[in-house]
């Protein structure tokens, strides 16, 4: 397969803090429509690599190619945020002060630059996309409550809703059902295989229930480089996985 | 009346003063007072050609312009200002003979050409004294004045001469006399390379007149020497800015060593960290105060009582804060901020208030006053020990914080508060006397600041910005960058203010370290990585 | 469409800020010169200049909270940018002086005569001009606040580092003005104004005018900084001072919109300090020192950051204290002040307005009193 096929092409990524390597020549392509899921140790690199296709950390060596073509490694993370990567953080990040309503118009697909924002009113599309959203996300009653106010869940749904706002190419999703109940767990697996039809995702996770009810290909992380990758259950037979990882 | 009276009392001196050699050089002495410029140059000569040390004394009283001639008899005299008149002496034996009206004496008067005379005739004289310093000064006159005069003089000094030090002086010297007179041109190239030896501004005038005006083998030997002086010159006055950006960055290292313990290790801004410093500086003040009331003598020991009070005194009003007021914003930067900013406009005031807006006087002990000379530099002993005690202050602080059971409880504080606390370290303590052991080493700044900077109300507004410009620059959390950055900055400030002045060198300064945390936002020594984010 | 952006941020706070204001335009006037010098309604032309000062101050706070309460730039130089207005505004009345100074020389300032100088320097060009000065007033700091902004912004100086840099900004302004050599009066600044427009300064009803204007000033300001605040791009400008790198990610420029609203505000402050300069008479270095920029910074907090209303307050508030203690108590000012920055901050984080809006709405305080040095390493 050509490199211009695929939808995130890493190859041999390494980056470094203070001597630590926490990225050790990674590779890994995902391809269009394509859902992931990462696990690994606590160290492994999930969140660096992470790091490194969204511009947050510059990989010291490797190449990041997006849809086969835009190298990632020298863009700022807005300009990898608008090529359609779109991103949630392990620990729930909503804008507090704003309402629900506020958190997703401020994603929704919009012109970003400053002017544009300072002149934008929302068209009726744009309100009934937010609709639509609070529908899927199950938030519409809290649509006018300050996002601060939310319960850890829904805030993690909120963070969802404003992925799907973004409609981005990619979705990275770091630890979406950590501190969930089993039901919201269940629904929240639901919602991401709903989303994996139209979009590409990435999903790093601990929670092996969570990482089989999703069915998806499985990429294990070891000190910074790819350690396995299959089905669930060809990398929980792999003697390495269960080595480093999963007999601990 | 009274004038007839001074005559006799005059009259009667000069019959019992007199002594043996007195009597010889004597009408010498009457003869510089025969009233033109042509009998005082031929009077001084004669006087010269005695050799007798006891002459010394006239001619410089000459060259000092005390020497009058007494209108009445006519006699040479030394008169110095006293009360309305003045009071008289006798040249050669310095014995009192009264006094004077202002109108009965008439001062000597010497034009450039005599004044010229005479520091060569002083430079022959002394060339023989017993005293090998007197010596050299006398070298170094007949260096600076080059009268040909003196050559013989020096010759034959020089011939007798046996301390090292003193012979490069004479020899210098004569190579000064011979460049600057008409020697043989192997001779004044000889001289040259003398010269170049010596290497200062003064060489540097000397060859550069002899470039001009010499043969060509002269010019040619001369020009290449000044080539080599400047280039010495240069050197010496980069030695001697280093020593000034050294001096100014222990100064910087000093005002801010604190600051890195309370921002650098804790995070918390403190604003007020200058007043601690002003604090520092009024203890020891209130200990000189002390010392002058009950123990005068011991005057040169109250810097070293201050120390330890200038410690105790601004750690506990730091300790005081932190528990206070600090503690209640950690977390919150910028409230911390404006807090501290407030404290500082109080703790000002109330400095204001008890010892009033003037500057007070804060005296240096003998053993800080005064200046050596090392090559071409000149070092005050003040800066010398500032430079000493901002380098101690540092390395105590690198031990204890490294070493001590206290400094391992700092770090843990800072790497993991929740762990140190469930390990027994009792975390708000830990806060207050870190707080408090920055304030301290900011009070023993004020110790030292004291000594170079006027003790005010406003002492401490003067380094705020200066020591958090250091801390950042070298880098927060790092206390090696706070030496690398107080240095670095003190040396470039020094280096751009020959050029730039002192006022645009700072302003360079401030704008350079606003563009390099641009560059750089964490500082020179930055801490990467993941935890910076956290 | 532009008036619907003008009145969208307009709440029942602007409304009643602005009826004061309206009422203080009408009112003012009428007390200043249409009263007897007896009369008890009578208003001073001191205490009309007073009052005019007491708003420029408002319209500096206005401009603070605009980047400080919505985008979490704590500037401790914006005295900076006002300075900067004020000496635009200064060396426009210096050129109306004309040949009526001391040294009566018609092309150059007393204090170049005093130095010697026998040329207008280039930068003086085009002040003797109102429409040039009016322009300076707000391209001076508005420049100058591009500058640095688009420096530190892109390099992602944050937090108490910004703020520092900020104060470094204004202290080195402070010296390069004292110098002779920048030929802007050095020490004394520029002073001795006898005209503005053609009016007599001095005159009572140039003050008013003066007042008027400083009210319309600061009424088109609020308008403008609500305006700005309602849009959607100050709902980013809320997002980046909560959560900045969200921002980013969600595809924003966020050092576009920092710099925006910071630009914006150095021109407001520009504009305060051009109408202050009149009014006070003089504009001198010192109003660079890091000092008055931390003052403004505490109107900001004790009105309460982030309502655009209470900055107001809190200048007009503050101020008058600082009349009435420097007047009757001057020892004691230093320690109302200070005292003030630490009941503020450790009693009240968000002002007398947060204060009201605080008890309304109990909304759950984000968990920062708890936090520990420990846990901010990164500002």
């Amino acid at each position: 397969m050509s490199t211009e096929d695929t939808l995130l092409y890493l190859d041999g990524v390494s980056v470094s803090f203070d001597g630590f390597r926490a990225l050790n020549s990674l590779s890994l392509v995902i391809e269009p429509g394509e859902m992931r899921a990462i696990i690994g140790p606590n160290g492994a690199g999930k969140t660096t690599m992470m790091d490194v296709i969204t511009g947050k950390t510059r990989p010291d060596t490797g190449t990041i190619l997006f849809e086969g073509r835009t190298d990632l490694t020298s863009l700022r993370e807005p300009a990898i945020a608008n090529l359609g990567i779109g991103r949630k953080f392990q620990r729930p990040t909503v804008f507090e002060m704003h309402t629900v309503w506020d958190n997703l118009e401020l994603s929704l697909k919009a012109p970003r630059r400053p002017l544009k924002t300072l002149t934008y009113s929302a068209t009726r599309e744009d309100r009934a996309r937010i609709e639509e959203i609070l529908d899927i996300t199950r938030l519409s009653p809290r649509r006018d409550r300050p996002a601060g106010s939310l319960s850890h869940g829904e805030k993690q749904w909120l963070e969802i809703g404003m992925l799907l706002a973004q409609d981005p190419k990619l979705l990275l999703v770091d630890e979406p059902v950590a501190g969930m109940t089993d039901a919201e767990t269940e629904q929240t697996a639901h919602l991401l295989k709903d989303i994996a039809g139209k979009h590409s995702v990435i999903v790093v996770e601990h929670d092996m229930v969570f990482v089989r009810e999703l069915g998806v290909k499985v990429t294990v992380l070891h000190e910074g480089s790819v350690l396995a990758e299959g089905s669930l259950d060809t990398v929980s037979a792999n003697k390495q996985v269960i080595d480093v990882y999963l007999g601990r | 009346m009274h004038r007839a009276f001074c005559w006799l009392l005059a009259a009667f001196l000069a019959l019992a003063a007199p002594t043996a050699f007195a009597a010889d050089l004597a009408p010498l002495v009457r003869g510089l007072g025969a009233g033109n410029y042509a009998e005082t140059e031929k009077a001084i000569a004669g006087l010269a050609e005695t050799g007798d040390p006891a002459v010394v004394p006239v001619i410089e009283a000459l060259q000092a312009g005390d020497l009058h001639v007494r209108k009445s008899d006519g006699a040479v005299v030394v008169a110095k200002r006293a009360g309305n008149g003045y009071a008289l002496t006798d040249p050669l034996t310095g014995g009192a003979i009264g006094e004077a009206d202002r109108n009965a004496v008439e001062k000597i008067r010497i034009n450039n050409a005599l004044r010229r005379t005479i520091s060569a005739t002083l430079g022959a004289l002394t060339l023989m004294s017993p005293d090998a310093g007197t010596r050299r000064q006398a070298a170094e006159a007949v260096f600076k004045s080059r009268d040909a005069n003196a050559l013989d003089a020096l010759n034959t000094a020089l011939a007798k001469e046996s301390d090292e030090r003193v012979r490069r002086a004479m020899t210098q010297a004569r190579a000064s006399v011979l460049l600057a007179g008409d020697a043989p041109d192997a001779d004044k190239v000889a001289a040259v390379a003398v010269l170049q030896e010596r290497g200062d501004q003064d060489a540097r005038a000397l060859l550069n007149g002899a470039a001009n005006t010499g043969s060509d083998a002269v010019k040619d030997a001369a020009t290449k020497a000044i080539a080599s002086v400047e280039q010495r010159l240069a050197l010496w006055g980069a030695a001697q800015n280093l020593w000034y950006g050294l001096s100014l960055g222990s100064v910087l290292l000093l005002a801010a060593i604190g600051l890195a313990v309370t921002f650098g290790v804790m995070g918390v801004i403190n604003m007020a960290h200058g007043e601690m410093v002003m604090i520092g500086a009024y203890a020891t003040f209130l200990v000189q105060e002390a010392f002058r009331q009950w123990a005068p003598g011991l005057f040169d020991l109250s810097i070293l009582v201050a120390l330890p009070v200038a410690f105790l005194v601004s750690g506990a009003v730091g300790v005081a804060i932190e528990r206070s007021v600090i503690r209640w914003l950690y977390g919150r930067p910028l409230e911390t901020l404006l807090a501290t900013w407030g404290l500082s406009l109080a703790l000002q005031q109330a400095v204001r208030s008890i010892f009033g807006p003037t500057n007070r006087e804060v005296g240096a002990p003998s053993w800080m006053s005064g200046a050596f000379e090392l090559g071409g530099l000149t070092i005050t002993y003040g800066r010398l020990w500032i430079v000493v005690f901002a380098f101690l202050v540092f390395g105590a602080l690198l031990v204890a914080l490294r070493k001590t059971w206290f400094g391992l409880s700092i770090r843990a504080v800072t790497q993991n508060r929740s762990m140190a606390n469930a390990m027994g370290v009792r975390t708000a303590r830990v806060d207050a006397l870190t707080f408090g052991l920055g304030s301290g080493i900011a009070g023993l700044a004020g110790v030292a600041l004291s000594q170079i900077d006027n003790v005010s109300p406003n002492l401490g507004q003067g380094y705020i910005i200066d020591s958090f410009m250091v801390v950042v620059f070298g880098g927060v959390g790092n206390l090696w960058g706070t030496l690398v950055g107080a240095l670095a900055l003190g040396g470039v400030n020094k280096f751009l203010e020959p050029y730039a002045g002192a006022v645009l060198g700072k302003i360079l300064v401030l704008i350079f370290i606003i563009l390099f945390i641009q560059r750089r936002p964490r500082g020179l020594f930055a801490l990467k990585g993941r935890a910076v984010e956290a | 469409m532009l008036t619907r952006f003008f009145l969208m941020g307009l709440d029942k706070k602007a409304g009643v800020l602005l009826t004061v204001l309206a009422v203080l335009a009408v009112a003012v006037p009428v007390m200043a010169l249409g009263t007897a010098p007896d009369s008890p309604w009578h208003l001073s032309t001191h205490t009309v200049a007073l009052l005019g000062k007491y708003l420029c101050f408002a319209l500096l706070a206005l401009s603070l909270d605009l980047v400080w309460g919505f985008v979490g730039i704590l500037s401790l130089g914006h005295a900076a940018f006002f300075t900067l207005g004020g000496y635009a505004m200064g060396m426009y009345l210096m050129r109306q002086i004309g040949s009526r100074g001391v040294y009566g020389n018609a092309d150059l300032p007393d204090f170049m005569v005093f130095l010697n100088w026998t040329e207008l320097p280039w930068y003086w060009h085009g002040f003797d001009q109102f429409w040039f000065a009016a322009i300076m007033v707000m391209l001076v700091p508005g420049l100058l606040a591009f500058a640095f902004g688009w420096f530190a912004f892109r390099s992602r100086v944050t937090g108490v580092y910004l703020s520092i840099i900020t104060q470094a900004m204004t202290f080195a302004l402070m010296l390069a003005f004292f110098r002779n050599d920048m030929g802007l009066g050095g020490n004394n600044g520029l002073t001795d104004f006898k005209e503005i427009l053609g009016f007599d300064i001095q005159a009572a009803s140039t003050r008013v005018g003066l007042f008027v204007a400083t009210v319309v000033a600061l009424a088109a300001g609020y308008i403008l900084a609500s305006a700005v605040v309602a849009s959607k791009l100050g709902k980013v400008l809320i997002a980046v001072r909560d959560a900045e790198s969200r921002v980013r990610f969600l595809g924003y420029e966020t050092d576009r919109y920092k710099l925006f609203a910071w630009t914006l505000s150095a021109c407001m402050a520009g504009v305060a300090g051009a109408l202050y300069v009149p009014q006070v008479g003089i504009i001198n270095p010192s109003e660079f020192s890091p000092a008055s920029s931390i003052e403004a910074v505490i109107w900001v907090a004790v009105g309460g950051r982030g309502t655009l209303a209470g900055p107001v307050l809190g200048a007009v508030l503050v101020n008058f204290g600082k009349s009435y203690f420097t007047a009757a108590l001057p020892e004691l000012w230093l320690f109302a002040l200070g005292g003030l920055f630490v009941l503020v901050t450790l009693f009240l984080p968000k002002g007398i307005l947060g204060l009201a809006a605080q008890l309304r709405d109990r909304l759950p305080a984000r968990a920062t009193v708890t936090a520990k040095p420990a846990d901010q390493k990164g500002v």
